[in-house]
């Protein structure tokens, strides 16, 4: 009979197959996590041009300490880009790397700021030059008081109204209790602390 | 294939207005043929509309760039998983699906309905049919898929790169299951209206189907917030835009139903106000999609502005007109069965636990319209953001996180004070312990703050509950308590899958109370330098900007960029960002470069990297780092929360409340007393 090729394999035994196993599964393991620490570069490297710049969306300007600094984040947050797309300004420029318009609106807080005027005088100069939506939410007075206030103030008159509705329910149900004909003795054949402790098991049963 | 398409949709139509006519008639008149005929339009309308999807998905995987449809939102090179879902990509095919889908549950609803409520389907059959006979129409005399061009481009626009995400291939179908299903409970109460058969049995009707729609809405929401977070790159995942929040205000009031139908299946109570959740719910859907479709308010969701909205804005008041009327009509006829005994009582507390989700929907509904109202009465033009809408519903929303913990510890009818001190002790406790260990650990958001030592409050109460129905199935059967859970869930359903909806719940708000700690930069870098950003956790993470590549893949050109991340000086992954610059079959560009976001997300953070750009066309690149606390949590609470659904959603497990409610304990209870 010819040997099959599998075999003429099978010549190592069990404990030794099961320590090669267990080395090359190490191994693997070790020179992964080598792999992984070596990749990193260390110090910076020449910047060379990539082949399709194009394709890598609009080009971009180095980052300065105004883009980053959180005084001019938390001015631009209250402001909204005119790009149509709802959101603010820092969240537009930090987002659609694409839109025309949040950099320009950026620039306009850094200018406005440099020339020491302060996040009120900013927001108050852009509502001056875009109008009151250029807020991301109305200004606090006039009727836009009823805009905020109307829901809570809704939620608390149905709840007054609720609880005035509940107490005549439950005044209803009393006077209902109390007008129904009394039970003939006899009829239940237990007594009130066997009824009390009905009621309590009949609480713990599954809603 | 276009031609058939069109001659079924005109099919449809024809099959619907019949279906309406003969579903009213047959129910109001009592007569059989007529009631058969509406139930076999409901099954041929659903085959035709089934032949018009298919018709336009050929059209789309032939390739039919003489269909305006196909050619507005595919291209040649467009993946094939995509090509499934470009029947759903534009207003309208997602009208067509929409219509289909409707077709489908309204078939199924005909099927599934056991015989004891059998006198409502004719009433369904006629409700379903004028629904989607609707969005027949749109199709037919305002926006059809199968509309031809006079020319036929060689390659189609292809579909907006930020739809090529397997988020977008399931989030809007989720949400338009969960819209569409509405209508079906929506169809059985008009049915009872109609029928005045309004006793309990159409709840027990519609409970599933009411489910299933509050279920597919919750995992429509959260799939796209998992997509507006993988792929807007704004490195959130609520915007409380328009849309998103008329998704919201159906869910909202689903939920609210979902409570109060318990008080009508063991009491008797609320009809009055359990049909006018159901229609609400209904209208809401049609509002959203309204809005959506409209172009009425600024939304980055709108679809391109068409006469579309005119229509759903006719239909829409014609709906609320009529079935207001139909309701107003019956209200003689719906009393309540019983009582309300005590303030103090599950009974009550549901009844706030309603306010509060209706007020939370309609605060949302009015910072959503406030933009128009405000032009009307101020003349102004005002921007409605999420200041405005965290501002006004974070206070509600609070209020309801603690009402989940409240309601469940209550007894029905009537609670006596040893029994709430019984109840609460333990978890009012655990609340003011996690509070206390905030404060000393230093936070300091109120917020937060409430959201987590509320938290530990609910998730105290769920664990009691568990904790005491185990414990008492094990002195009872001698059950090991693992075993005891289990069994004390699969017998009870629908009580214990509500409690794992509540974790869900309470997941989500810690997990939501994160963001307040989110940090972010913006850096540029050349290969090898590193830009570092502190966590709320004190850690300190290194970002090191490693190279830039190109490469082309199937219909894009993409720009990638790869970071090194580190942890307090020890490597801990690498991160890929991209800039994908879609183009066509012949390599023309498409739409403007998108970004993908590198995200690692971690049990405490997300590491989230955005590509801004290159400086100059060099590897000197522009990026935002942020570090997004607590945002695993939020998926995961999704999932608790849709597991807790399904539980609540499978069969068996137990008799149905109304059972036990007809078999009058409480009658019988006070009897003796």
């Amino acid at each position: 009979m010819t040997p099959r090729r599998q075999d003429a394999m099978l010549h190592v035994d069990r404990r030794a197959f099961l320590t090669m196993g267990a080395t090359s599964l190490f191994g693997v393991l070790a020179s992964w996590r080598h792999g992984v620490a070596q990749d990193s570069l260390a110090g910076s490297g020449p910047a060379g041009k990539v082949p399709d710049p194009a394709s890598a969306g609009r080009a971009m300007s180095v980052t300065t300490a105004a883009d980053t600094d959180a005084a001019y984040q938390a001015i631009e947050k209250q402001l909204k880009c005119s790009c149509g797309c709802g959101l603010d300004i820092y969240t537009c420029r930090t987002t659609d790397f694409n839109c025309t318009y949040s950099p320009g609106l950026h620039r306009q807080v850094v200018a406005l700021a440099e020339e020491g005027k302060t996040a009120q005088q900013i927001i108050d100069a852009f509502v001056a030059q875009y109008g009151q939506q250029v807020l991301m939410a109305p200004p606090r007075r006039g009727f836009n008081l009823v805009g905020y206030l109307l829901p809570s103030l809704a939620v608390l008159v149905a709840a007054g109204f609720l609880i005035v509705t509940l107490r005549r329910w439950t005044r209803a149900a009393a006077v209902e209790a109390a007008a129904a004909p009394p039970v003939p003795r006899g009829s239940v054949d237990a007594s009130p602390a066997e009824l009390e402790r009905l009621r309590r098991e009949l609480e713990r049963l599954p809603n | 294939m276009t031609l058939l398409g069109h001659l079924s949709l005109w099919l449809a139509f024809l099959v619907g207005l019949w279906g309406a006519v003969t579903g009213f008639a047959g129910g109001l008149q009592g007569r059989t043929d007529l009631q058969r005929s509406a139930r076999h339009a409901v099954f041929a309308m659903f085959g035709a509309l089934a032949l018009a999807s298919i018709c336009l998905e050929t059209a789309i995987f032939r390739h039919d760039f003489n269909v305006e449809y196909v050619a507005a939102y595919t291209s040649r090179n467009l993946p094939t998983f995509y090509l499934w879902s470009a029947l759903y990509a534009g207003q309208k095919g997602s009208l067509l699906f929409w219509a289909t889908v409707l077709s489908l549950f309204a078939a199924l609803a005909q099927l599934l309905t056991s015989g004891r409520h059998r006198a409502y389907l004719p009433f369904v059959a006629a409700v379903t049919c004028v629904v989607a006979t609707f969005f027949v129409s749109v199709m037919l005399f305002a926006a059809n898929p199968f509309e031809r061009l006079a020319f036929t481009p060689v390659d189609g626009r292809g579909m907006n790169p930020q739809l090529q995400n397997p988020g977008m291939v399931f989030h809007p179908p989720m949400l338009y299951l969960g819209y569409i299903s509405i209508t079906i409970p929506f169809a059985f109460a008009i049915a009872a209206l109609l029928s005045k058969k309004l006793e309990v049995d159409w709840l027990v009707a519609v409970r599933k189907w009411t489910l299933v729609s509050w279920l597919f809405l919750a995992v429509g929401l959260l799939i796209g917030m998992w997509w507006a977070y993988v792929e807007l790159g704004w490195g959130g995942y609520w915007a409380w835009d328009p849309v998103e929040n008329a998704a919201l205000l159906p869910w909202l009031v689903m939920t609210a139903f979902l409570h109060s139908v318990m008080i009508q299946e063991k009491r008797g109570m609320l009809k009055k106000w359990n049909l006018a959740l159901v229609i609400g719910a209904w209208l809401l859907s049609i509002f959203g999609t309204f809005l959506t479709r409209s172009g009425v308010i600024a939304s980055v969701h709108s679809f391109t502005q068409s006469p579309v909205g005119y229509f759903f804005l006719v239909f829409l008041v014609v709906a609320g007109v009529a079935t207001s009327w139909l309701y107003a009509s019956r209200l003689p006829l719906l009393e309540a069965d019983a009582k309300l005994e005590s303030m103090v009582s599950r009974e009550a507390s549901f009844l706030f636990n309603n306010l509060l989700f209706i007020g939370l929907a309609f605060s949302v509904l009015w910072g959503t319209l406030y933009p128009i109202l405000s032009e009307w009465v101020q003349g102004t033009k005002v921007t409605v953001g999420p200041p405005f809408f965290n501002l006004v519903n974070i206070p509600l929303g609070l209020a309801l996180l603690a009402l989940t913990g409240i309601g469940p510890l209550i007894a029905w009818r009537r609670a006596s004070l040893p029994n709430l001190q019984r109840q609460f002790a333990v978890p009012a406790v655990t609340g003011l312990f996690v509070l206390l260990i905030l404060l000393v650990a230093g936070m300091r958001e109120l917020g937060a703050l409430m959201a987590i030592g509320l938290g530990g409050f609910v998730t105290a109460t769920v664990i009691q509950e568990f904790g005491r129905g185990a414990s008492a199935r094990h002195r009872q059967y001698g059950e090991p308590l693992p075993l005891a859970v289990l069994r004390l869930v699969g017998r009870n359903r629908r009580r214990y899958g509500g409690y794992i909806v509540h974790m869900g719940i309470v997941l989500l708000f810690i997990a939501f109370s994160g963001m307040a700690f989110k940090t972010e930069t913006q850096a540029t870098l050349r290969p090898g330098e590193s830009a570092t950003l502190r966590s709320p956790y004190g850690h300190v993470y290194t970002f090191t900007h490693l190279g830039i590549s190109q490469y082309d893949a199937l219909n894009r050109r993409v720009t990638a960029a790869l970071v090194d991340v580190s942890r307090d000086g020890k490597l801990v992954g690498r991160l890929k960002t991209e800039k994908r610059q879609h183009v066509d079959a012949l390599g023309r560009n498409t739409f403007e470069p998108s970004t993908e976001v590198g995200i690692r997300s971690g049990l405490r953070e997300d590491l989230y990297v955005v590509l801004g750009g290159l400086v100059n066309g060099t590897e000197q690149a522009v990026y935002r780092f942020t570090i997004n606390p607590l945002v695993w949590w939020v998926w995961f609470g999704g999932y608790v929360l849709v597991a807790g659904g399904l539980i609540v959603l499978w069969p068996g497990g137990g008799p149905p409340a109304v059972r036990r409610t007809q078999a009058g304990y409480a009658v019988k209870l006070e009897s003796k007393a």
